[in-house]
């Protein structure tokens, strides 16, 4: 059963960034900082492991003058989490049962 | 600690799930909306209740009947159109300056925290809102239409607290709250007809400084 669980996801960030792009598209910087409650270099590093991954795409580009990093998550990564949460659930489903 | 344990794994797995929940449903949410731009709104409609009262008064309305004035005394549910529109320009007035001022304040916020305001946090809150308000617009308006000018307060405040209940699942819990106590207030006017101002002005006003100033200790006083 752990076997199951994606290990790309045992960090909480990670899973919470996975969790946000599954139902929003384009999310910034700073708005997933916000969300998440973390600082931005621990957000940057654990984003920059999910691109290694594929499982998110990145976005660069100017907003005005401002420079403006978006993250999307890939069809690998939106499928990735679904099988992290089915394990999750099944998980708990296995000792639900007598 | 074990990761063989069922029972630890079990925890896990459920704090997990309920964390990834919070989260999804979080980041869906506008979260920037500024109290001040509640209290913002509020002031605007207090001031323009007081002038709204006294132009009334002063075309001879009573106490027990606000809206004479507003009926030609020769035809039974005939309106004064002159005086109707000017009180529908000075209600269209009022709207804007409260929502300029709003947006003015929310701006602030949302620049503060170095988010951009027009994303989709905050497109998702204003069609949800948008649908209750044009109804209760045109409803207002067939309510005028049928010389029945004592209840368009009570229905604004019905429609707006809709809209507010509506659009809360996209921003803020306590704009479920305002909502439902608009509604109150609306559903209370809707009996009381000849006190429409002071309940529009307990409503738009009073409410919007009360939970305006909530929402601003809450999230923004530092």
């Amino acid at each position: 059963m752990i076997a199951d669980l994606d290990k790309a996801f045992e960090s909480r960030v990670r899973l919470g960034i996975m969790a946000v792009l599954a139902v929003n598209t384009w999310v910034d910087h700073a708005r997933l900082r916000e969300l998440l409650d973390v600082t931005d270099g621990n957000l940057a590093s654990h984003l920059s492991a999910l691109e290694r991954m594929a499982y998110v795409e990145v976005r660069k580009r100017f907003v005005g003058k401002k420079p403006n990093t978006a993250y999307k998550s890939t069809t690998a990564g939106k499928r990735a989490f679904q099988a992290h949460l089915d394990a999750l659930e099944q998980l708990l489903k296995k000792d639900l049962r007598p | 600690m074990s990761s063989q344990d069922p029972r630890t794994e079990d925890a896990t797995a459920l704090d997990e799930l309920g964390a990834i929940r919070a989260i999804m449903d979080r980041s869906q949410r506008f979260l920037s909306l500024s109290g001040l731009s509640g209290i913002a709104a509020g002031a605007v409609a207090i001031v323009t209740a007081f002038v709204a009262d006294h132009w009334l008064e002063s075309l001879g309305a009573s106490r027990m009947d606000q809206y004479a004035p507003l009926l030609d005394p020769g035809y039974p549910g005939k309106l004064v159109w002159d005086r109707v529109a000017a009180l529908i320009i000075l209600g269209v007035v009022a709207a804007v300056l409260a929502i300029a001022s709003a947006w003015w304040f929310t701006r602030r916020n949302v620049r503060r925290k170095g988010h951009r305001m027009w994303d989709a946090t905050v497109r998702r809150m204003f069609v949800h809102m948008a649908v209750p308000l044009a109804a209760g617009g045109i409803f207002c308006l067939a309510l005028l239409v049928h010389g029945l000018p004592a209840l368009v307060a009570p229905a604004t405040l019905v429609f707006y607290g809709l809209a507010l209940i509506n659009a809360s699942k996209f921003t803020l819990d306590e704009v479920r709250w305002l909502g439902l106590s608009e509604l109150v207030v609306g559903l209370f006017a809707v009996f009381v007809p000849g006190h429409g101002l002071l309940c529009w002005s307990l409503g738009f006003g009073v409410l919007h400084i009360g939970y305006g100033t909530y929402m601003y200790l809450r999230y923004e006083r530092r």
